[in-house]
C-alpha cells in the first residue's frame, strides 16, 4: 500500500483551514469532473478526481484530519506504507463527518485507515418481514465497432456486499461472461436482469446496466447509427470513375466511383451501418491518395497530364 | 473477498421506455424527469406520443445531471449549459481527431517526390 498525500492532492498547506480545504476542494472538483472532460484523456482526470474526492473525504472531518495528521509529515506521496499499530487510538470515526461520496471509489489507503470503522455499514444486519427489490446497478462497457455489427462476449468481475453466516458485510466478487446483443449502439444501454444489488428478504434483485461505448478506430467514426468510413482511391479512380470492392464491417461490398470525384465526397450504402430495426447506413468517405512517383516513367506520365490538362486548382483564389 | 467461475450472462438492449420505466431505473421522481424536459436537457424519442417514450440514453444524461447537481452545486439551467457545452467539445474532439488522423496521408506525398 503506498501513502497518499492528501494535501499535496489538494495542493494546499498542511495548516491550511478547513474553509481553504473546502475551496481547493471545489476548485479542483470543476476542473476534474468526470461529466466536463471528455476526450483521450478522460480515464485519467476521473482518477484525479476520486483521489480528490477521497482527499477531501478525509480532511474535510475534523476527527478523521486529526487521526491523519498523526500518521506525520515524513511520509511522502507513494511512499510504501503501513499504518503503525494503534495509530487511531482514541479516534472513534463514529459515524457522521462522512460526505455523500461513495468510499467504493476510493483507495486502498484510505480503506485501511477509515472505511472499516463504522459509519459505513449501517444497513448490515437482517431485517425479518421487510422485502423490496434490489437497486439497479450502472456500469460501463466499451465495445469494437465490429462487435456492435455481430454482437460478442465480455467478461466481468462484479463486487457485490453480501451477508456472511455471521451476518458481516463481505465483498463477493463474481466473474460473469456478459453477452454482447448485435445491434448495440453508442451510448445505448444493455440490461442483465438480476444482476444488481440483490434484494431485500424475497425482494427481487435489481438489473445491471451498462452503457455502450463504442471505441473509436482510425479511419471510422460513428454517429448513431451511422458509419462513417474512410475510403482511400486512387487519382484515376477518382477522375475515371470505377467499380471498387472493400471490406466494411458489414462485410464486402462493391462501390461505385462516380467519375470527377473530389477527396471528401460520400456515398451512402443504404442499411450497412449498425444493424437493428431500422439500420443505419454505412456512409463511405472518398479521400484520393497520390501515389508515388518514384520511377522516370510515372514522372513523365505527369508531366504529360500537366502538359494536357488545362487546369488549374488555384484559379478562385485571389492574390 | 472470494472468488467463483464465470457464468455467461446473456443480455439485451434496453429499447426505449416509458416515464414510469425511466424514474424506476434511474430512481428520480416524475416531476424532476418532467423538469429536465422543459429544461431541455431530455428530450423524448417522440413529444407527441401520449406515453412519451425516452431513449435510454436517457439513463446516462440523468446520470450525469445528479452528479453535477451533486459534486458541482450546478442548478437545472446551469447543468443545460454544461451538457450542451461538453457535449459540443466532444464532439470537436472527435472531429478535430478525424483530421489528424487522416492529415499525414496528405502531407507525405509531396516529400517522396523530391
Amino acid at each position: 500500500m503506498e501513502y497518499r498525500d492528501y494535501y499535496k492532492i489538494l495542493d494546499i498547506e498542511r495548516d491550511a483551514t478547513q474553509d481553504q480545504i473546502k475551496k481547493a476542494y471545489r476548485k479542483l472538483v470543476r476542473k476534474y469532473h468526470p461529466d466536463v472532460n471528455t476526450g483521450p484523456d478522460a480515464a485519467e482526470v476521473e482518477q484525479k478526481f476520486k483521489d480528490v474526492g477521497e482527499a477531501y473525504e478525509v480532511l474535510q472531518d475534523p476527527e478523521k484530519r486529526a487521526a491523519y495528521d498523526r500518521l506525520g509529515k515524513t511520509w511522502q506521496e507513494g511512499e510504501a506504507f503501513r499504518p503503525p499499530p494503534d495509530w487511531d487510538d482514541g479516534f472513534e470515526f463514529s459515524g457522521g463527518g462522512y460526505t455523500q461520496a461513495d468510499p467504493d471509489q476510493f483507495g486502498a489507503f484510505f480503506d485501511e485507515l477509515f472505511s472499516r470503522r463504522g459509519g459505513f455499514d449501517q444497513t448490515a444486519g437482517p431485517r425479518p418481514a421487510f422485502h423490496a427489490s434490489g437497486q439497479d446497478h450502472h456500469a460501463r462497457i466499451t465495445i469494437d465497432l465490429q462487435e456492435a455489427y455481430d454482437g460478442g462476449s465480455r467478461d466481468f468481475t462484479l463486487r457485490k456486499p453480501e451477508l456472511d453466516p455471521q451476518g458481516h458485510v463481505v465483498l463477493r466478487e463474481r466473474a460473469i461472461r456478459v453477452t454482447i446483443p448485435k445491434g448495440v449502439s453508442d451510448g445505448q444501454h444493455i440490461r442483465l436482469s438480476g444482476q444488481g444489488a440483490p434484494g431485500l428478504g424475497q425482494g427481487k434483485p435489481g438489473d445491471l446496466f451498462l452503457e455502450v461505448t463504442i471505441r473509436d478506430k482510425p479511419g471510422f467514426h460513428v454517429e448513431g447509427r451511422d458509419v462513417h468510413m474512410d475510403v482511400p482511391i486512387t487519382p484515376w479512380e477518382a477522375a475515371l470513375g470505377a467499380r471498387v470492392d472493400m471490406r466494411t464491417p458489414a462485410g464486402k461490398v462493391q462501390l461505385t466511383i462516380p467519375k470527377h470525384t473530389q477527396t471528401g465526397k460520400k456515398l451512402r450504402l443504404k442499411a450497412r451501418g449498425i444493424p437493428g430495426k431500422s439500420p443505419g447506413n454505412l456512409i463511405a468517405v472518398l479521400k484520393i491518395v497520390v501515389p508515388p512517383t518514384e520511377t522516370e516513367k510515372a514522372r513523365e506520365l505527369y508531366r504529360e497530364m500537366a502538359r494536357e490538362a488545362d487546369f488549374d486548382p488555384r484559379v478562385t483564389m485571389e492574390g | 473477498m472470494t472468488r467463483s467461475k464465470a457464468v455467461i450472462q446473456v443480455s439485451e438492449i434496453v429499447e426505449p421506455m416509458s416515464l414510469i420505466d425511466l424514474c424506476r431505473i434511474s430512481g428520480c421522481s416524475a416531476e424532476w424527469i418532467l423538469e429536465l424536459i422543459d429544461e431541455g436537457i431530455l428530450e423524448p424519442v417522440d413529444e407527441d406520443h401520449p406515453g412519451a417514450r425516452f431513449d435510454s440514453s436517457s439513463i446516462t444524461i440523468i446520470r450525469r445531471v445528479q452528479r453535477l447537481q451533486g459534486d458541482l452545486r450546478i442548478n437545472l439551467p446551469g447543468i443545460a449549459v454544461v451538457l450542451s457545452l461538453v457535449d459540443e467539445n466532444a464532439r470537436l474532439k472527435r472531429r478535430l481527431h478525424q483530421f489528424e488522423d487522416t492529415l499525414p496521408v496528405v502531407i507525405r506525398m509531396p516529400a517522396n517526390d523530391r
